[in-house]
């Protein structure tokens, strides 16, 4: 029977032949967990076990708190060195990057089954794994047996053709499909990305397509593997749907005229054009996070600001997604372009993302952030309002202290 | 199981940055502790004003966003005995399951339900019944293995009991 990724992937790690609907255990390629999520994982697996299964395969970063913003935090992150160290995982201290990033540049291979406690793990669908978020609990047993239940999602098909115009890219196409889908259009499926501007988007564009999955519910993204994954992953693994494959739906969109889009407050599928809150004032303005922390958005950001400043009615907060990311920056004078035009640039973590360890905003603040939510309280305040925007609208955007569009300064 | 109090209501998409806001939710594990601001993010008074054994009625897509298991923990150490939705998120739901938090998927409760309302709830049956308005609903029931699951009052409870957590997928 014709296959989707998803099923493909799944019949592979269950050894089993199953399509969309079927429920089955699989084994598990690799298993990543957090500092936030850790330390309940742990918890879970030590009152079921005392040996992890595959210390090779457990991968835990720290990155939501990182450094430790708390003697709280600072305690949890003890409790998993001791326990990365015992068990013999793979550990990355804090100061390594955001635990997604750190997966896509070192671990994750096309056609793996991976899971993270974490719900961005659907970003890895970027290099044809089939990836998906779980709880602490899920990952504790996970960390015991290397196995857990999955269902097979059904998989919505979207194809995108059309050159992306300029001042437009990747993070504009999936809040427009956020905008379509909404919150729940995907719940429990998994996204097949596909088409010519797929095959022309990088790595990191692809990255940001798949992160966003889970805003509309999804289980996962995906892409199929080309010559990109190959050189991204020094892996030869192909993989792809089967031509006749079974789709619940199948959409098309043409992104060649597409507008700079913004998710308004407070939740991610209040998507609108940007002329629509064009001059919304600013408190705050945060580039980064696994959406848009890669290389290739700094870079773009680093590009509209040119030779100019960030307004100073702006709080500017500039986070590299990891060690490797910021350290090709500085390679490039990036960072220190962004910190001469009065940015706040932080070592790679999080950042101000869910609001837990710094750039929190205060009541009646509003922020402007690359990253993939604004639900009310997330970043900050309850009383705070955050627009999500990509790279290049949040840089125009710190430069005016205003939400504005970066097509009409570069006109 | 069987569960017995009066309705809290929400709408659709209750994140779990409201169910728990973020710069609470890792500074403690202690359940109990966190169980203090559930449902924050909406409704600040939460946790003051609920007895024991209250239930939450939601919309759709309850619990999206992140994956976080102090979402599902802090409600059912809120004294919520469970939570009725016409929708939860993905994750959500399988960590509900997995700390032995009750959830029942109901089609249009929503509408149905006035907060304030006194329900009567079979977790085995999917069985609801409005005691306010002498009317009953019927919720999706719970797959077998996740029921089980549930019964033991979470998945670590599970394995303990089985010494394991395959069971027939088919």
């Amino acid at each position: 029977m014709p296959k989707t990724i998803a099923e493909k992937i799944l019949s592979r790690a269950s050894d089993q032949d199953l399509e969309a609907g079927d429920y089955a255990f699989a084994d598990i390629d690799l298993a990543m967990a957090n500092d936030i999520t850790a330390p309940l994982a742990v918890d879970a697996f030590n009152e079921i076990a005392e040996e992890v299964w595959d210390p090779d395969k457990i991968i835990i970063p720290l990155d939501h708190q990182a450094p430790a913003d708390s003697i709280q935090a600072a305690d949890n992150q003890k409790k998993l060195r001791k326990f990365a160290k015992e068990q013999n995982t793979t550990f990355y201290d804090v100061g390594e990057g955001i635990c997604h990033q750190l997966m896509l540049e070192n671990h994750v291979k096309p056609g793996q089954l991976v899971i993270g406690a974490d719900s961005h793990t659907c970003t890895y669908g970027a290099l044809g794994a089939f990836a998906t978020g779980v709880g602490s609990t899920d990952m504790g047993a996970a960390f015991a047996s290397g196995k857990l239940w999955f269902k097979v999602p059904e998989t919505i098909k979207v194809t995108l053709e059309g050159k992306l115009p300029d001042y437009v890219g990747p993070k504009d196409v999936i809040l427009m499909l956020a905008g379509e889908i909404g919150a729940s259009g995907a719940l429990y499926q998994a996204l097949e990305f596909t088409g010519p501007t797929i095959e022309k988007m990088s790595i990191a564009g692809r990255a940001t397509l798949c992160n966003m999955a889970i805003e509309m519910g999804g289980k996962t993204g995906l892409v199929a593997t080309d010559e990109k994954t190959k050189e991204y992953t020094g892996s030869n693994r192909e993989i792809e749907p089967d031509e006749e494959a079974d789709y619940i739906e199948e959409k098309h969109y043409d992104v060649s005229n597409l507008e700079p889009k913004i998710a308004a407050p407070h939740e991610v599928d209040n998507v609108k054009d940007i002329s629509e809150v064009e001059g919304t004032e600013l408190d705050q303005v945060f580039i980064g996070s696994c959406t848009n922390g890669r290389y290739q958005d700094l870079k773009k950001a680093a590009e509209i600001l040119g030779e100019r400043k960030f307004s100073n009615e702006v709080r500017t907060i500039i986070v590299p997604a990891s060690r490797k990311v910021n350290k090709k920056l500085m390679e490039e004078d990036i960072i220190e372009k962004f910190m001469d035009a009065g940015a706040i640039v932080q070592s790679p973590c999080c950042g101000p993302c869910m609001g837990s360890s710094f750039g929190l905003l205060g009541e009646g603040e509003v922020g402007l952030a690359t990253s993939n939510r604004n639900f009310k309280g997330r970043e900050g305040s309850p009383k705070a309002r955050v627009y999500l925007s990509s790279p290049m609208v949040a840089a125009e955007s710190a430069i005016k202290g205003e939400i504005t569009d970066p097509r009409k300064n570069q006109k | 199981m069987n569960f017995k109090g009066n309705v809290w209501k929400f709408g659709d998409d209750v994140s779990t940055d409201a169910i728990i806001p973020g710069k609470y939710k890792f500074d403690t594990l202690d359940m109990d502790k966190l169980a203090r601001h559930t449902m924050e993010g909406i409704d600040p008074n939460f946790y003051d004003k609920i007895e024991e054994g209250d239930l939450i009625v939601s919309g759709k897509n309850f619990g999206c966003g992140s994956s976080r298991e102090q979402a599902p923990l802090v409600i059912k150490h809120s004294g919520i005995s469970c939570v009725l939705a016409e929708g939860f998120s993905r994750i959500f739901y399988r960590n509900s399951i997995n700390v032995g938090l009750p959830i029942l998927e109901v089609p249009g409760i929503s509408d149905k339900v006035e907060e304030g309302d006194n329900l009567s709830v079979d977790i085995e049956e999917g069985k609801i019944v409005n005691l306010t308005k002498d009317e009953e609903y019927k919720a999706e029931p719970l797959p077998d293995s996740m029921l089980e699951v549930l019964l033991s009052g979470g998945l670590s409870n599970y394995i303990k009991k089985h010494g394991g957590f395959e069971w027939d997928t088919k």
